[in-house]
């Protein structure tokens, strides 16, 4: 909070590299696009061949679109859960929120076809998807926040929630073993995760969610500063806690839920975004954080992305490896070279 | 002046507190009548369970009375809301998960929640505030400091200043000296009462160190299974109050020393 100036000047370098990194991803791919050329397809001048215009508008264009607000996304529920569990290793995935969101989706993609008629054409909808996904990982995290009002032991209440990620699981499997083929490989596909099946429409609907989520997010800002206390104290500052446990889950649950969705289960994001922005500013201030976080998180993706585009190369590689392969190392690398875990 | 009734900041009457649950209700203990005044040093004495804990938690508001009123500068504790409770009483509770990350100027800036806008904003007077409350802690030189680097000792003045800078009438610590060697209890104690002078806040705290809070608190408030009773801590060696306190066996009170002692005839 005193060195304010100093924050904002790392915010605004995280700004610029995100800038670089998005016409660079527009870029990168299996044909790599000049930088003048995406320049001129955005601003409708001459392109130097008219197969790059469709490519960057079309294509990667809302790729990185669906990049940058899955990574934010992801990264704030990971901050929100981290602190309003007070737990480190909290975040959309370990809490079971992604596995609640792939088990609305599996009973809609699989259990459509056990049911069969009209019911099959409906799965289809990318909305019917958005909405399953979000009743699914709401009610995770709703029996999750049950339980932790019971509990009160954060660590109890993670052990829950991989409970309930177990749980979901296996009825997903159970519901995969009487698929038919076709259903069980969009199934399989879906949970590779990947940035690039949306629509410019559909990029509108998930940023309409993640905006939602966001504001929820700075709503919470100041209560969540006051958590860095625990809820004993945050009570005796004024914060209506039950109010606010609400307002964090609403938040999480269309962030991760619609991100789930659209782009499938995207692990490590949440989880690792918060801890290598805490590495880079020592700061607790969640109005400073979250900002910090959107970026970091946008920043991440794109890279992971880039990876998975495999620059040169006909095909790409499912997202949600390519996020654990680079993100896991980055993370640990980090914690041994500062030897400190700032939480 | 102390009887004064427009010096008195809270009062409870007929208060009964204790726990109710899907099994009933269990009381802990009933019939308290206390009233404390401004700038007093007041300690909450009694044996381990008595309900030192309980007591606290329910005239800070976290925990509801069974029956009974707890009144705040004249207004019923549960007339207020949130936000007007939390600058009436300020706490100071022991094992709490505290962000170690966050530097000492950062914690005790958190103080100033109840008063800041919706983004939670400092303003001169929040640091006005803040530096103050550094200064009559005699923290000055941590300031920069993180958490994770305070002995606990020095945490527990950052505590301290923390719920100076929430800047209320009352302020409430529960066991606020656990932890700490001789000469910190004594150091704590002792930083209370200057504080219960200086800023003329009533403060309110639980512990087992009696020998320290006959010598420095003002009054105590002495929790007995039969009753509780708050008076000064001559009246009480006088009125003879301390001496059923523990079970005679073990240890007893010398009125002479005002201390307890421990029985070393066999």
């Amino acid at each position: 909070m005193q060195h304010t100036g100093k924050y904002v000047s790392i915010l605004v370098i995280l700004g610029l590299f995100l800038v670089a990194l998005i016409l660079l991803n527009i870029s990168l791919g299996s044909v790599n696009i000049p930088v003048k050329d995406i320049f001129s397809s955005i601003f409708n001048t001459e392109v130097s061949k008219e197969t790059y215009r469709y490519i960057v508008l079309d294509y990667r264009l809302p790729k990185a679109f669906t990049a940058i607000i899955a990574g934010s996304g992801l990264a704030i529920s990971g901050l929100l859960m981290q602190t309003m569990f007070r737990n480190p290793l909290a975040g959309p995935y370990v809490l079971g929120l992604s596995s609640g969101a792939s088990l609305g989706v599996a009973i809609v993609i699989m259990g459509a076809t056990l049911i069969g008629g009209s019911f099959v054409a409906l799965a289809l909808s990318k909305w019917t998807l958005v909405i399953a996904s979000s009743l699914g990982s709401l009610m995770v995290l709703f029996a999750v926040v049950l339980a932790s009002v019971r509990l009160r032991d954060t660590m109890a209440i993670l052990i829950v929630g991989l409970m309930f990620a177990s749980l979901t699981g296996a009825v997903v499997s159970i519901l995969s073993y009487f698929s038919p083929a076709a259903q069980l490989q969009q199934y399989i596909f879906w949970s590779f995760g990947s940035l690039g099946d949306l629509s410019w429409a559909e990029v509108g609907i998930l940023a309409i969610f993640c905006f939602l989520g966001i504001s929820l997010a700075i709503f919470c800002i100041k209560n969540l500063n006051s958590l860095l206390l625990g809820e004993e104290y945050a009570r005796s500052l004024g914060v209506n806690i039950s109010q606010n446990r609400m307002l964090i889950i609403i938040a999480t649950s269309l962030l991760a839920g619609s991100i789930t969705a659209f782009c499938g289960p995207i692990a490590f994001i949440g989880l690792a975004v918060p801890h290598l922005i805490r590495q880079i500013l020592p700061i607790n201030n969640h109005l400073i954080l979250l900002p910090a976080v959107i970026l970091g998180g946008a920043i991440l993706m794109l890279i992971c992305d880039i990876v998975a585009q495999l620059p040169g190369m006909e095909f790409t590689l499912p997202i949600n490896a390519i996020t654990s392969l680079i993100g896991a190392p980055v993370v640990i690398w980090l914690l041994i070279r500062k030897q400190k875990f700032l939480f | 002046m102390k009887s004064n009734a427009e010096n008195i900041t809270l009062k409870t009457s007929n208060l009964e507190i204790g726990y109710q649950d899907k099994k009933g209700v269990k009381s802990i203990a009933e019939k308290i009548d206390l009233e404390v005044h401004k700038s007093e040093l007041i300690a909450v004495i009694g044996v381990n369970g008595i309900g030192k804990s309980t007591l606290l938690r329910t005239i800070s508001g976290i925990q509801q009375a069974l029956s009974g009123a707890v009144e705040i500068e004249g207004k019923n504790l549960n007339a207020l809301n949130d936000l007007q409770r939390a600058s009436q009483i300020g706490l100071v509770l022991t094992n709490q998960p505290i962000s170690k990350n966050l530097s000492v100027f950062e914690l005790i800036a958190l103080g100033r929640q109840p008063y800041t806008n919706w983004l939670g904003k400092l303003s001169k007077i929040d640091i006005e505030k803040i530096e103050n409350a550094i200064k009559l802690t005699s923290i000055e030189s941590l300031k920069d400091r993180k958490c994770y680097e305070l002995s606990d000792g020095q945490l527990q003045r950052v505590l301290i200043a923390r719920a100076i800078a929430q800047d209320t009438p009352i302020i409430i610590l529960d066991e606020p000296t656990t932890h700490l060697d001789m000469y910190h209890k004594a150091y704590v104690v002792k930083l209370l009462k200057k504080l219960a002078k200086q800023t003329n806040k009533t403060i309110i705290f639980a512990s087992h160190e009696i020998n320290l809070a006959i010598q420095i608190c003002d009054k105590i408030i002495l929790m007995h299974p039969k009753k509780t009773q708050i008076d000064t801590p001559e009246n009480l060696i006088s009125s003879g109050a301390f001496q059923d306190l523990f079970p005679k066996d073990l240890i007893h009170f010398d009125e002479i020393s005002g201390a307890f002692r421990i029985k070393n005839e066999d």
